[in-house]
């Protein structure tokens, strides 16, 4: 994933205006303000674990998940310090963590603070990698975890028979304390932290009993849901540094060109509070004293931008425009690289009694994370580079940040604050991050250097969700029932930009929601036809999913309505072989009060109708009801029932929290969301041309976990990709219009 | 320039036209109140002004002098405030948490203008965005909150 590794960028960052700094700051000299735990002095800590634990734990040869002391910090006021592999972004995972581990170690998750550990191989709990995405957090780690929390309660328990004099299976915990019967003495957690500290970690301490468990499968209240409610928690774009300076870019319009002359260079210095300019890779800078400053001056100047070298990597071209695209998909013509095959589609296709096709397309989603990008870089003394910034990858960004630096990774600290939401957008992506730049102007300007992107240059700069298009050809056999689909999904998935993929495979990104449905169609061929996007594209909330379940699942009842059946009765009949997904969609057919397709008359006069999908995301099944109606040409979503099977589950309350903001993401692409390029440019760089969902606009949500004890899946993502469906079979149901193109703010509704 | 932040009398020295959210955040110091969009967009920069709930991001700070300014910081010290945010934790809104200043300055200044708001004064007033989707949580809450 070398993302981000412009070889010549030291070469290139012009090194000039590094001025003295001599102008007053008014910037506070406490050092690190905010840092999670700036506040807790921790005491007494398991075998100390380091303030730097990346450098200690990167030489560790243990088990990634199993060193104790890396993980887990316990002060004599029985505050737990759990350093969490995962970094928070509202999914609730710091909770999730706090319960896993305080279930086992036999502490109140409310005694715990959660923060996201620093790089090192003890926290390569995702299949030995480490990254918060994938809505793979839990289910990768819940073994893990739990295995950690009860070594610890075993290193407590051993100290204390050591200091009573007692043996150890004399001794029973209860919430932060060990617990001697036959005497009635009690030790508090944190006055045995110190001696539990010198214990080697134990093999295998004993679990708990799922039948016992207290923390996990409870609602348990989120940790930092006061912190967020009173405007204390702190993100990356809240930290401030001693001796910092600010600054801010303006980017090249388009990816590829580069700063040339600059009209207004020195009136620009000239302003209030700027401290110097400098020219970065496809961007210019200026630093400042304060942000507005420093943000006011970076628009204000009057920069001659190249056209890209010949030479150049990942090129906006000028001419570049989302109906261009939309087109060049359309024409993509296939087979393509095969994705799934059962039967013979081909020839079922040919004997059919009747066939249906359609293409449907999605378009070029934003993030529209409410936090704007940031990055606070600060060059030491002794060579070593401290940088503060939002990620989903300690790792990842650690081994960039090193590059970009010139410096071994090990001498680069990664602080990964808190998000103010991600939803994918945090990985590596080129030109999408601001560090880099950080780096180099903390390094021009020889003081720490905090960098912000306005929501502007954030719009001009987010790795976007990839547009998509999909054909779909299916064939109807004599008794009404599906016997044949032919799909091909065109374009480029994140996976295949980021990580690759074998020659002539698909791109599992491309087609993930197109192939893996469950439905008994006796003959299937799904493909991936490979057309690469110019713009910069990521992993946004469900990936391929959120566009490929809506065409499949919308191309289903144009089947439906071609075999003159029902689309959840031929859901269900789909599915009789399949009880996990047959179970989940009448589970949302009881939640909604039985399946009703109309269009019927609603009470307050209003005329409604219903749609259904099924989606698999993510390890968990998904079965979504929407109800519309329509005002002014326009559609309003009364309510979702979401029936969600992810297994197990840790939290039930977390897990409704996140379906309901997955039904609000899903809900906001299907109804509203759209980059539109033109002539190699994002027509919208705020809000005001690309709207988000508004709280009119957001529906009753409904939910019901299902706990069908498979194996666990994800919870973040996979709520949403049901919804843009639902949403369009519904609206197809109420008025007879079939949507193959998002957002439906492109189509006026109704009777013409 | 002057300005009563929190009750308290703050000299200043940004530019007249800076707006009243970065001498907040980077004069003062406080940044519970958010960056979201700069564009009067998103509201996560929603302070009370005067008792009004008010966009700081286009908000230049030399239109406040003299005026009482509340952020987030001082939610605590209002009794409406502080209904608001216990309804807040007591309905689990946060979900990044990057919005929740501005939403709960905005259903407090709702709150302390009509006490008893209705469904249609609710949805008037909460217009702040949330990219996690809090909302259907934002509303209960604010109802809870009025009926505290």
């Amino acid at each position: 994933m070398d993302a981000i590794t412009p070889p010549a960028l030291v070469e290139a960052l012009a090194l000039r205006d590094a001025l003295p700094a001599d102008r007053p700051l008014n910037l506070s000299r406490r050092g690190l303000l905010g840092a999670s735990l700036g506040a807790l002095v921790l005491g007494v800590a398991l075998r100390g674990a380091p303030a730097r634990a990346q450098a200690a734990a990167a030489g560790g040869a243990a088990k990634p998940g199993t060193r104790v002391p890396a993980f887990l910090e316990i002060r004599p006021d029985g505050a737990i310090l759990l350093r969490s592999p995962f970094v928070e972004g509202g999914q609730g995972v710091s909770t999730a963590m706090a319960q896993i581990v305080g279930e086992e170690l036999d502490a109140d998750p409310a005694r715990f603070v959660v923060e996201c550990a620093p790089p090192g191989a003890d926290y390569m709990v995702v299949n030995g990698r480490r990254l918060t995405g994938g809505s793979f957090s839990v289910r990768s780690s819940y073994a893990t975890m739990r295995q950690l929390g009860a070594s610890a309660r075993r290193m407590l328990l051993q100290a204390a028979a050591t200091r009573l004099g007692v043996p150890l299976d004399s001794l029973s915990t209860e919430p932060g304390r060990v617990v001697h019967a036959g005497s009635g003495r009690t030790l508090d957690y944190g006055a045995l932290a110190a001696e539990a500290a010198a214990l080697p970690v134990p093999d295998g301490a004993p679990l708990r009993a799922e039948a016992d468990f207290r923390y996990i499968g409870k609602p348990v209240a989120r940790l930092d849901a006061r912190e967020k409610s009173t405007g204390k928690a702190v993100y990356a774009i809240d930290l401030a540094v001693e001796g910092m300076l600010q600054a801010a870019v303006q980017h090249a319009p388009r990816l590829g060109c580069e700063p040339g002359a600059i009209a207004n260079e020195a009136a620009v210095k000239a302003m209030p509070g700027v401290h110097s300019i400098h020219r970065l890779p496809g961007a210019v800078a200026v630093v400042a004293d304060r942000w507005w400053r420093a943000r006011r001056a970076a628009e204000t100047l009057e920069v001659a931008w190249s056209e890209p070298a010949a030479d150049a990597r990942n090129v906006m071209p000028a001419d570049f425009s989302s109906d261009g695209m939309r087109a060049a998909l359309a024409a993509a013509s296939g087979p393509g690289n095969t994705a799934e095959t059962v039967g013979d589609a081909a020839t079922a296709l040919k004997g059919a009694a009747r066939t249906v096709e359609a293409s449907y397309d999605a378009p070029y989603l934003a993030h529209g994370q409410l936090e704007p990008p940031s990055a606070i870089a600060r060059w030491n003394a002794d060579g070593t580079l401290d940088l503060w910034l939002p990620n989903q990858a300690p790792e990842m960004f650690q081994r960039v940040a090193a590059q970009v630096a010139g410096i071994a990774p090990e001498k680069v600290n990664i602080h990964s604050p808190m998000l103010g939401g991600f939803f994918g957008r945090h990985f590596l992506y080129d030109a999408a991050s601001p560090f880099p730049q950080a780096i180099q102007l903390a390094k021009a300007v020889g003081r720490p250097v905090k960098l912000i992107w306005s929501r502007e240059e954030e719009f001009l700069r987010d790795a976007l969700r990839p547009m998509g298009l999909a054909r779909f050809r299916a064939g109807i056999g004599a008794d009404g029932l599906p016997v044949a689909l032919e799909a091909e999904a065109v374009g480029e998935g994140p996976i295949g930009r980021w990580f690759g993929t074998k020659p002539g495979a698909a791109d599992p990104s491309a087609v993930e929601g197109i192939s893996g449905k469950p439905y008994a169609i006796p003959n299937r061929q799904v493909a991936h036809v490979p057309l690469r996007n110019p713009a910069v594209i990521g992993f946004w909330r469900s990936v391929g999913h959120s566009m490929n379940d809506f065409f499949y699942e919308a191309f289903f009842d144009e089947m439906a309505d071609a075999a003159g059946q029902d689309p959840y009765a031929l859901r269900l009949r789909l599915l009789a072989e399949k009880p996990r997904h047959k179970a989940l969609l009448e589970a949302v057919g009881a939640l909604s009060g039985g399946w009703k397709r109309g269009p019927y008359e609603a009470a307050d006069g209003t005329r409604r109708a219903r749609g259904v999908a099924m989606a698999s995301p993510f390890g968990s099944e998904v079965a979504t009801i929407a109800e519309v109606s329509l005002k002014e040409g326009e559609v309003v979503v009364h309510d979702v029932w979401v029936a969600i099977d992810p297994g197990r589950i840790v939290n039930p309350a977390i897990i409704e929290a996140q379906v309901n903001s997955a039904v609000a993401l899903g809900l906001s692409s299907a109804l509203l969301e759209e980059v539109v390029y033109a002539d190699g440019a994002p027509q919208a760089r705020n809000f005001d041309g690309y709207p988000i969902l508004p709280p009119d606009r957001m529906p009753r949500v409904h939910v019901r976990i299902v706990e069908s004890g498979a194996p666990m899946g994800g919870i973040g993502e996979p709520g949403l990709p049901g919804v843009p469906p639902a949403v369009v079979n519904a609206v197809a149901a109420l008025t007879g219009q079939r949507i193959r193109s998002l957002p439906l703010s492109k189509t006026r509704l109704g009777a013409a | 320039m002057e300005l009563i932040i929190n009750g308290t009398p703050r000299r200043v020295n940004s530019e007249a036209d800076t707006p009243l959210l970065w001498v907040i955040r980077d004069e003062l110091g406080l940044t519970g109140t958010k960056y979201g969009c700069g564009a009067a967009q998103c509201g996560a920069c929603t302070v009370l002004v005067d008792g009004q709930p008010t966009r700081s991001c286009v908000t230049p700070v030399e239109s406040v002098a003299g005026l009482p300014v509340t952020t987030i910081e001082a939610i605590g010290e209002d009794p409406v405030g502080r209904r608001v945010v216990e309804a807040w934790v007591a309905a689990q809104v946060p979900q990044c948490g990057y919005c929740q200043s501005g939403q709960v300055m905005a259903a407090t200044a709702l709150l302390k203008q009509t006490p008893r708001p209705t469904e249609e004064d609710i949805a008037a007033a909460m217009t702040n965005l949330c990219r996690c989707g809090t909302y259907n949580a934002i509303a209960a809450a604010t109802r809870q909150a009025a009926q505290g």
